[in-house]
């Protein structure tokens, strides 16, 4: 190990802000695109089951 | 072999390819990071020069290299839709795009942090910034010139002559250090001279750009499989789905 104390790690040797400001953002922007996929992923679905169903009720075999 | 691959460019056989792949690539994209972080973070000394400001380098060096990828990626994907006509190419070049630009835009943000300390600058127009710059434009011109035109074929084949006359500026990013006096420094890793980085960060650094690989494959093919539901709607094995069913099943209580 070579940090001393958790302050220590902290601070990055003072340039905590441009280390964890590096860090931070780039697992904050991964973990949202991780969001937005399966939020994607959901909309997709939606979208399917509900041509699917507006077909069944036209009673229209147009598959 | 090739057929093999003919059989996987058909989207209601990559749909379910796809399915099982992308959790696997998941795992070992957090084993990686939490290995490459562990690696990078605890372990890998202090740099003479720059202090512990260096340990920009376990995101900003991977996230780069994948920017770069994952542009010649999609380059990849158009000319083989464009040569061959296969179906999943122009679902995948779409996949890729989202991740290249969130590489992108992180590539240029963590340089900034890193730039500010170190140069004194958040920003300059020194030719690596400015071409990586670019490369973010790309993917965004890419996702807006795809959304923008509602026939998927259509859409694909525009989107396809732009990743291929876009992929020109890859090498200039990767070469512009070399090409020009700039303030970014050359690279640390080269694939004629190896590298000129001590053993323990080599490896983080290594290893964090496996995991990033490892994720943006991930991201790809689930967000491929999106793709290819709302693309295929029309089809019966669509409809088939159990996830198709059970989502019907909600809408309709």
């Amino acid at each position: 190990m070579i940090w001393k104390s958790f302050s220590d790690f902290w601070s990055m040797g003072g340039y905590g802000l441009y280390v964890w400001g590096s860090f931070g953002v780039t697992a904050a922007l991964l973990a949202a695109e991780a969001f937005w996929a399966r939020r994607a992923r959901q909309n997709a679905l939606t979208h399917v089951v509900a041509e699917l169903q507006a077909a069944d009720a036209n009673g229209k075999d147009w598959r | 072999m090739i057929r093999k691959l003919f059989y996987f460019s058909s989207p209601q056989n990559f749909y379910p390819l796809a399915g099982k792949l992308w959790p696997l690539f998941a795992c070992l994209a957090t084993a990686l990071t939490v290995w490459g972080l562990w690696l990078g973070m605890f372990v890998a000394p202090t740099d003479v020069q720059q202090g512990e400001g260096y340990r920009i380098i376990y995101v900003h060096v991977p996230v780069s290299w994948m920017s770069m990828v994952i542009y010649l990626a999609m380059a990849f994907w158009a000319l083989l839709g464009l040569t061959f006509n296969t179906r999943i190419s122009g679902m995948l070049t779409c996949a890729l795009a989202p991740t290249g630009a969130i590489f992108a835009f992180l590539s240029l943000w963590t340089g900034a942090l890193w730039g500010k300390p170190m140069w004194g600058a958040w920003w300059v127009w020194d030719a690596r910034l400015t071409s990586e710059l670019i490369l973010f434009f790309l993917y965004l011109g890419f996702i807006a010139l795809t959304s923008a035109i509602d026939d998927a074929r259509r859409a694909d084949k525009a989107g396809a002559i732009l990743a291929l006359v876009g992929a020109l500026n890859v090498p200039v990013i990767y070469f512009s250090v070399k090409w020009w006096n700039t303030l970014h420094q050359g690279a640390s890793v080269s694939l004629t001279k190896g590298s000129s980085m001590q053993q323990t960060m080599l490896e983080a650094m290594l290893i964090m750009a496996v995991a990033f690989w490892m994720y943006a494959i991930a991201m790809t093919l689930y967000r491929v499989r999106s793709i290819i539901l709302v693309r295929e709607r029309h089809s019966q094995w669509v409809a088939d789905l159990p996830e198709v069913k059970a989502k019907s099943l909600e809408a309709r209580a």
